[in-house]
């Protein structure tokens, strides 16, 4: 998608898009360039498009430098890195006119000539590697080192921040970092002698990154489930989910194990698969534990029978569902927001589940921590719909703030004691009216025990095939999700008074905000709701109520927020128009206002 | 299914160090089929937890769906149960015991539940070594769906229909045991006698304790020509070794000859004495209890009594390194580093 809003790439703003080969050591590399310009104070975006392999496939990383601090894909590529040949056709074409193609001109590439529009220039690297480095292995690595030299030279990128972020990634081998930093000057003196440095792209040193951080989702999340106190977890690895659990161990390595003993105040299950990780999960949590699994799309799929035992059974469960491509395997290492629907019914029968929405690595670990309070004060399975953009990639996240006050809301869970004092436990008994009832944990007493089961059972607590008592319980399920829509976190709304609005989710947020900027440019003036709970609360029905034109901005093919918005609200389905990004790749700005754009142009859903 | 059973206490019933009868460990009315193995093994549940005087509350019985997995709610009513999904009892089971260690974890599955659809989380329970006791109230049937085969049939076996069954076996004591299963036995339903000694072994065995019981189906594979009838499985039992579960704090009292007996150790300072009817057999070598339960299966019998116990492998929370103390009752103080380490968390992703 060609950008068509926004003037040329300048200072402090523009996209460089490297194209490697898996496997190289390029994500170190390019890791090193983001977090450089991140040092200089400069607000950076990094997006990661890899394949689902291990060694030898395309893979792409694009940097957006940008002062303003928008957190999206723009939809730019102002320098392309073009290090793979294989992929040379499609990556020239993608440069942005009056952008620049950097190759390896160790070898003639007639093809990259073709393009008036693009100047491309060659810096012989390979040669370099081989005049300078011994071994094929060290090579390959130091030719992409090399590069990140030569773009300090284009982009004037401070080499003392390379230096210093080098010798903190390889604080046990300092031999590593010279050798790192004999390649970068090689690059970088190459570039100074050969090329006209700076760009008119390059990076000046700003102070807006100061009280961030730069941190994946799936990091943020597994750093949420450790503030909240979960103590056990089962897994079955899948990408892209895989990564939380990793550090969520990383993290309970550091921080719960005990220096006297080294017993482990956590337990980890890497389960058999996935239904033996949700099985695991709602065992700990009847138990009285707190417990979670991360998975994705097919791991939600397989989990479907004992989700519905939990909702039914009223477990509290946790399930981190890092979206990624469907149907079927498809394409695992690419980004969607796609089983918003498989998760708000997931399961057989009459379910409803309980739907998080974070936006970015900041609210994956603060909606995390309320994942837990909520599944527990509710007791039923609580979804927190992260997707591959969030968990995988490097966003820059304002630092995050903790309560020491907090502590847990266990939800309504008898103690020892309190047992003894009451004259009978009923495990389903609406005594509150707000339908949830009091619960046991085993191990308590014998006044609190009870059954738990998936089959009919009554408010008693006992097995049944009555249908007054089914629906008795069946119909305080009910009003228990309403109760729901009170506690979720509310919709964030933005601007006032505009008869039109968007309405969005998740990591869809950076795009939407940069594209309502954009859009107020060009005189369109829009409001913003983004959902952040399901069960929608009132502030949802109200700003559907409120907006006549409402464009439903969403990254799946089936407009599946639209379909759960028309299901669950009282909204007027002509009022909803559809922008749908689902390539797998995070959902850029321009996007947004060229969608935008065409559906008003053509005076759709007004 | 959750039947109320009147509690009749009288005075004189015998009481155990809980000052508990008997009738406290029992559960809910069965709604099987009268005549049905699983009743009998119910009855020898609640008199292996009376004998060992466990608490009630710290008794967790769980189970899968299927005959057997209704009667966890037919003993020790004072126990929290958990009636899961079909075939993935062992997957809460772990979880379970993954939050509190110190529970007494009672599985009841069948064979469809164990060795059909759960044959996955069976071995997988196994391999981890999840401290439980493991029913498997095996009667080569589905009966919830009247009478098809199951994974434990053996081959030519007759249903009630006259179909003959064509597929061999899966034997789970086979199986319990190429996969490392610590405590592997089998037992007949009709024999109280060799099943609560088990019963009360296994519910004191550290790490997975399987018990494959033979529990015949009254009303669909009791009949002539079925390999899990009563009177088959009577007439085809093969016993090598007795066990009995010796709480130390009493008298061993052993009437068996020398050189007959073998004692094994349990961590929890009690001991299960085996009496071995056949000398050649030795339960603490699995290599050979393996092949001894073959050449019997070959022979068309059933090896019943404790066929393998090896106390020596890491359990579950051995291998996980978890505290004596519950992670269900960690103070949370223990478990938040709080914000100032949140702080120096941050300061390396900068």
């Amino acid at each position: 998608m060609r950008e068509v809003n926004r003037p040329v790439a300048g200072v402090n703003d523009f996209v460089v898009k490297f194209a490697n080969v898996n496997g190289t050591g390029s994500a170190s590399a390019n890791g090193l360039i983001m977090k450089t310009v991140f040092r200089m104070g400069v607000p950076v975006v990094g997006k990661n498009f890899f394949p689902s392999n291990i060694q030898g496939l395309p893979t792409w990383y694009e940097i957006r430098v940008t002062g303003e601090g928008w957190s999206a894909r723009s939809g730019r590529v102002d320098v392309m890195v073009a290090m793979n040949s294989e992929t040379y056709v499609r990556d020239l074409k993608e440069v942005s006119p009056g952008g620049y193609l950097l190759h390896d001109s160790s070898w003639a590439h007639p093809v990259l000539l073709s393009r008036e529009d693009v100047t491309v220039m060659g810096v012989p690297l390979s040669e370099l590697c081989a005049e300078n480095f011994e071994g094929a292995r060290a090579r390959i690595l130091m030719k992409n080192i090399m590069y990140a030299g030569v773009m300090a030279a284009l982009f004037e990128l401070d080499l003392e921040v390379m230096r210093s972020l080098l010798t903190e990634s390889y604080a046990r081998k300092p031999a590593l970092v010279d050798a790192n930093m004999k390649a970068i000057q090689l690059g970088y003196d190459y570039a100074k002698a050969n090329f006209q440095t700076p760009l008119p792209m390059r990076v000046e040193p700003l102070q807006r990154t100061a009280g961030h951080f730069v941190m994946d989702g799936n990091t943020a999340a597994a750093l949420g489930c450790l503030y909240a106190g979960a103590t056990v977890g089962a897994w079955y690895p899948i990408t892209p989910s895989t990564s939380l659990m990793d550090a969520f161990k990383s993290f309970c390595m550091k921080h719960r194990v005990d220096p006297e003993t080294g017993q482990r105040n956590f337990l980890i299950v890497q389960a058999e698969d996935e239904l033996a990780a949700i099985g695991a999960v709602i065992g700990a949590a009847w138990n009285g534990a707190r417990s979670f699994t991360p998975t994705s799309g097919p791991g939600i799929s397989l989990m479907n029978e004992f989700i519905g035992l939990a909702y039914y059974a009223e477990i509290p469960t946790v399930l981190f569902d890092v979206q990624r491509v469907g149907p079927s395997t498809g394409m695992p290492t690419r980004t969607q927001q796609c089983d918003l629907l498989s998760c708000a019914y997931a399961s057989h029968g009459d379910t409803r589940h309980v739907l998080l929405f974070p936006a970015n690595p900041e609210e994956a670990f603060y909606l995390s921590v309320q994942a837990f309070d909520l599944a527990e004060r509710l007791q039923t399975p609580v979804f927190v719909m992260l997707d591959l953009d969030i968990g995988m990639n490097d966003w820059m996240v304002p630092d995050l703030q903790w309560d020491d006050a907090y502590r847990p809301d266990r939800g309504k869970v008898l103690d020892a004691q309190t047992i003894q004092k009451i004259e009978k436990f009923h495990r389903y008994l609406d005594v509150d009216g707000d339908g949830i009832p009091w619960r046991t944990v085993p191990g308590t007493g014998e006044k609190g025990a009870y059954f738990t089961r998936g089959s009919g059972h009554n408010r008693f607590g006992g097995y049944t095939e009555d249908s007054v008592e089914y629906q008795e319980v069946v119909d305080r399920l009910v009003r228990k999700f309403k109760t729901a829509a009170g506690m979720v976190p509310k919709a964030i709304i933005k601007g006032s008074g505009a008869g039109a609005g968007i309405v969005s989710l998740g990591s869809c947020d950076g795009a939407v905000l940069e594209a309502l900027a954009v859009l107020t440019r060009q005189g369109i003036k829009l409001d913003y709701l983004r959902v952040r709970g399901f069960p929608f609360g009132e502030e949802v029905e109200e700003f559907l109520a409120s907006h006549e034109q409402l464009f439903v901005v969403e990254q799946n093919r089936d407009a599946q927020l639209k379909s759960l918005l028309t299901l669950e609200t009282a909204v007027e389905k002509r009022k909803l128009h559809s922008i749908l990004h689902y390539s797998g790749l995070p959902v850029t700005s321009s996007f947004i206002v060229e969608g935008i754009n065409r559906a008003m142009s053509k005076g759709e859903a007004a | 299914m959750s039947i109320a059973k009147p509690k009749i206490s009288r005075p004189n019933l015998p009481r155990n160090s809980q000052g508990l009868t008997r009738r406290d460990y029992e559960g809910g009315m069965s709604t099987l089929c009268a005549g049905c193995g699983h009743d009998s093994i119910t009855a020898a549940i609640v008199q292996a937890c009376f004998e060992l005087s466990l608490p009630p509350q710290s008794v967790a019985k769980l189970s899968g769906i299927g005959c057997s997995s209704k009667t966890t709610a037919y003993f020790v009513s004072g126990a929290h149960g958990f009636n899961s999904v079909h075939g993935r009892m062992p997957a809460i089971a772990a979880g379970a015991s993954a939050a509190n260690r110190t529970l007494h974890y009672i599985g009841v599955s069948g064979d469809g539940d164990s060795l059909s659809i759960g044959l996955g989380q069976l071995g997988h329970a196994i391999r981890r070594n999840v401290d439980m006791l493991y029913l498997l109230e095996n009667n080569g049937v589905y009966g919830l769906t009247k009478g098809q085969f199951s994974a434990s049939a053996e081959l030519g076996s007759q249903s009630k229909k006259g179909e003959k069954n064509d597929h061999e076996p899966i034997d789970p004591v086979l199986l319990a045991l190429s996969i490392g299963a610590t405590f592997v036995a089998r037992s007949f339903s009709g024999d109280k006698e060799q099943l609560v000694p088990l019963l009360k072994a296994g519910l004191m065995h550290r790490g997975f304790a399987l018990i494959d019981i033979l529990s015949p189906c009254v009303t669909f594979n009791d009949h002539e020509g079925s390999t899990k009838s009563y009177a088959y499985v009577r007439e085809h039992l093969h016993t090598p070794v007795a066990a009995d579960y010796i709480e130390t704090r009493g008298e061993i009292k052993v009437d068996y000859g020398p050189g007959e007996a073998v004692t094994v150790d349990m961590h929890d300072g009690h001991q299960v004495v085996l009496k071995k009817l056949d000398h050649d057999y030795d339960p603490t070598d699995r290599a050979r209890a393996l092949g001894y339960v073959q050449e019997h299966i070959a022979r068309g019998e059933h090896v019943t009594g404790l066929i393998y116990l090896g106390e020596g492998r890491r359990n579950f929370h051995e291998r996980h390194q978890t505290p004596e103390q519950p992670l269900n009752s960690l103070p949370y103080e223990m478990l938040c580093p709080g914000s100032d380490r949140l702080g120096s968390i941050i300061k390396r992703y900068r």
